[in-house]
């Protein structure tokens, strides 16, 4: 296929072919951005929490009156819950849960030297120090959530504890390694200030109720500490097509054993509601993106499609003298299809480098991180892909055009 | 004239079916994205209490101790108690009130079995006059209720509904919990959007269902909720009133002048000298006194992921627009010798041109009808989603008007340059190739 005579056609449409570079440039440059943040999305909303997400549900429960004996509330509750057909068990928690976004933090020290760095920098970046989200419950939370345990033990029930600090702790291995990087932390002593805490057992993930940043999202501890409060979350472990009916029988259980309580309509749901609570405008943001894509790359296809057909139009006779004068109907159809290519390449050329402009100025603005330069060639192909198909059907035309055109006036 | 125009324009655009319709696609598309996120925003932007969002200020001051301290920190974004108190007794401004977020456990007529938790806001009696409250019966409490601390409340209309059947509820028994509470004032619909007078319980949040005095509420420890920001120690036996290191009540004051402004300045300058000197205040004065705007400003209310979507949508509209461009022009360029054969009859170039935009004004008020559906499908899809501010986005008049506007505007922008182009042609050299 000789490239120069496309190009001296070109040359007589330099304005309608630069626009169309330019619109394949824009179109480029919003794409491949719009796709790295539906990535980046797609990413944040498939973080593992480590628990058995599609076994629970969770139902919150507040009391009316005070100084009810909340230990004995909690006893009688979880005995009628655990009662329902379906459930195979169920723990009391106070109000954490991962994703849920109640959470309770304290910065907590791998040493005592570590707390005295800490207030010596007056800050507890750099002291070794850390903010881990702290997670608490009954007996049986592990086995419950369907935590795995990778070193050491579940707590003993001696060790529990209703007011007060217990005197051990099971952290995750995300925070294990950050606190005693290069030494096995089992056993190790940490130290919150005016308490030495033992770790007695490592599980392998635990997310945070509420994320932060990747590098912190799993730093999660456990307390044996039993709910104190009058508000109270029991989350109950079940088949997963259980789990509507177990919330039903667990609201009406619980209204049984003591009506003097408030179960609001929203604190009852299964673990995968509360995940897609989370993580909401996430999707939605999801959608948007991907309907904005789309919608561009459909409006750029017509563009192209609709000036292709202009211009096999307006070339009809000179087509058909082409044919005439011994050009096959391939030799039509590649010219076409040659003449996209190249308008396309210069487009995608412009197009990756306000890609990486676009993706700089996000970045000043709204904190997006760099745009992987493996997205640029993505981008490219699919902008060609989309050329060639949209070209596809003048072009087609185009080959069909009889010689005998040529001897007609038009 | 402008009639021939029009008839010219319309048999041009009935000859290519295909390329018109894909032109008045491509603006709609465009417009119907763009408007969809002008909409939202211009809703999420919207001036929440228009007339007196200049005249109402939020102070800050500073009650923080020297550790990390540098010239440029911002003071708290909320008042301790103490500071509220002392504002709010100085009674420097036309009125003021303090308030915070909390939440009560309703117990209705029919019993205990019944009860559930509502949102309530603990207030000062200033509180309803000054953000202009619409009642549907009664009114709110006087300064005096706020210092005897009466056991009054303010509910709104949709609670008095539920409670009583009526919205005619003065007079009526409140039960919160164990304690008993007179109706004095029923709201009629309120709901300001931003919720500007507490961004802390969400920017779009909804109004509350009842409202206590501040002082009776913590007289009887009524659970607050809300951020709060702590430096200090944070009292044990749930006394927010004494907790002197957090930060937790919001504080709002009317000042109609310019001069009231500068000398309520000077007064939570001096202040915070005076606090200072009394060794309860650690930093040099560092006050702020914000209006409504400037404040909604500051805590940055329009979430960035907003502001993101319009952009792209403005992006979206370029791609439109440089594709209805290049189908203008291929359109006016093809008809080089209609264009010939009007300009060697007399017609001007300036009257060939003004003939050309109107084809594309008619081609974007199709593009900006057609926008319009698409608007009004993308806001629909809009208020599906469960974000708080999904509620609020609805086309107003003036957006409607601007859908056109920009429709017809992005269509002569188009079309200025393909339409300059095609004036251009010689119509001599045209005419005789033909």
């Amino acid at each position: 296929m000789q490239i120069r005579p496309i190009l001296s056609t070109l040359r007589h449409h330099k304005l309608t072919a630069i626009l169309l570079t330019l619109q394949v440039a824009f179109t480029c440059a919003i794409v491949c951005n719009v796709a790295f943040m539906v990535a980046k999305r797609v990413q944040r909303i498939s973080v593992p929490t480590g628990i058995a997400e599609n076994e629970l549900s969770a139902i919150s429960s507040s009391g009316i009156e005070k100084g009810e004996n909340m230990q004995a509330r909690q006893t009688a509750d979880l005995a009628a819950l655990r009662a329902i057909p379906g459930v195979r068990s169920a723990v009391a928690v106070s109000y954490s849960l991962p994703l849920n976004q109640s959470e309770s933090s304290s910065g907590i020290c791998p040493s005592k030297q570590a707390l005295d760095r800490a207030m010596q920098l007056n800050s507890i970046d750099g002291s070794g120090c850390v903010q881990p989200a702290s997670y608490d419950g009954t007996p049986g939370l592990i086995a419950t959530l369907g935590l795995q345990l990778v070193a050491g033990r579940d707590f003993l029930p001696d060790e529990y504890v209703g007011k007060g600090k217990p005197a051990v702790a099971i952290i995750t291995r995300a925070l294990a390694q950050k606190m005693y990087p290069g030494r096995p932390a089992l056993g190790q002593s940490m130290y919150d200030g005016d308490h030495f805490i033992r770790v007695v057992g490592i599980v392998d993930t635990l997310l945070r109720p509420a994320l932060r940043k990747p590098g912190v999202d799993g730093d999660s501890l456990i307390w044996p500490q039993r709910p104190d409060g009058s508000g109270v979350t029991y989350v109950l472990r079940s088949a997963p097509q259980d789990r509507q009916r177990v919330l039903k029988a667990a609201e009406a259980a619980l209204l049984q054993a003591s009506p003097n309580r408030i179960i609001a309509p929203g604190q009852m749901q299964t673990y995968t509601q509360i995940r897609r609570a989370y993580f909401q405008r996430d999707t939605t943001m999801i959608g948007l993106l991907i309907a904005s894509a789309l919608g561009l790359l459909f409006v750029t296809a017509l563009g192209i499609a609709g000036l292709a057909n202009f211009w096999v139009q307006q070339r009809t006779r000179s087509i058909g003298i082409r044919r005439a004068i011994g050009a096959t109907r391939g030799d039509i159809l590649h010219y076409f299809q040659t003449e996209n290519f190249l308008i396309v390449t210069a487009g995608v050329v412009l197009g990756v480098v306000l890609a990486v402009v676009l993706n700089l100025l996000l970045m000043t603005h709204y904190e997006l991180p760099r745009l992987p330069l493996w997205y640029l060639p993505i981008g490219a192909l699919a902008l060609w892909a989309l050329g060639q198909l949209s070209v596809l059907s003048p072009a087609l035309r185009a080959a069909a055009v009889p010689p005998v055109v040529a001897t007609r006036s038009v | 004239m402008f009639g021939y125009y029009l008839d010219l324009a319309w048999r041009s655009l009935g000859r290519n079916k295909v390329l018109t319709t894909l032109m008045v696609l491509a603006i709609a598309l465009g417009i119907g994205a763009s408007m969809t996120m002008i909409t939202v925003l211009h809703v999420m932007t919207a001036d929440p209490i228009p007339g007196r969002s200049g005249q109402l200020f939020y102070p800050q001051v500073d009650p923080q101790g020297m550790e990390g301290y540098s010239k440029a920190s911002d003071p708290p974004d909320q008042l301790t108690w103490l500071d509220a108190m002392s504002l709010l007794h100085a009674r420097k401004g036309v009125r003021q009130a303090a308030m915070s977020a909390g939440r009560v456990t309703v117990v209705p007529p029919q019993g205990a079995t019944h009860a559930f938790i509502a949102d309530a806001r603990y207030a000062t009696a200033d509180f309803f006059p000054m953000f202009d409250v619409p009642f549907a019966d009664g009114g709110g409490w006087a300064a005096s209720d706020d210092d005897k601390h009466a056991r009054v409340a303010v509910i709104a209309r949709e609670l008095a509904d539920k409670l009583y059947g009526t919205p005619h509820a003065v007079g009526q028994l409140l039960r919160l919990g164990k304690y008993d509470f007179r109706v004095v004032g029923v709201l009629d619909d309120w709901n300001p959007a931003p919720h500007f007078y507490d961004l802390s319980m969400g920017s779009y949040a909804k109004p509350e269902q009842v409202f206590l005095p501040f002082e009776t509420a913590m007289e009887l420890k009524q659970g607050t909720q809300g951020s709060m920001m702590c430096w200090g120690d944070f009292p044990t036996d749930g006394d927010m009133t004494k907790a002197n290191g957090c930060a937790w009540v919001q504080f709002w004051v009317q000042l109609d002048t310019p001069a009231r402004v500068a000398s309520y300045r000077d007064f939570l300058a001096g202040y915070s000298e005076q606090q200072k000197a009394l060794g309860r205040f650690a930093r040099p004065p560092n006050v702020r006194l914000r209006d409504v705007m400037q404040w909604l400003d500051y805590n940055h209310v329009v979430p960035g992921s907003v502001q993101l979507q319009t952009l792209l949508a403005l992006g979206f509209l370029l791609v439109c627009l440089v594709n209805t461009v290049a189908m203008l022009l291929v359109k006016f360029l093809r008809r080089g010798g209609e264009l010939s054969v009007r300009r060697a009859m007399g017609a001007s170039k300036r009257a060939v041109f003004a003939q050309l935009l109107v084809e594309a004004a008619l081609v974007g008020l199709a593009g900006g009808a057609v926008g319009l559906l698409l608007a009004a499908f993308g806001l629909w899809v809009v208020r599906q989603q469960p974000v708080e501010y999904a509620a609020f986005a609805h086309m107003d008049g003036a957006m409607l008007a601007a859908t056109f506007v920009l429709a017809v505007c992005a269509a002569l922008l188009a079309a200025l340059f393909p339409a300059w182009r095609a004036c251009r042609i010689v119509p001599a050299r045209l005419l005789k190739t033909q």
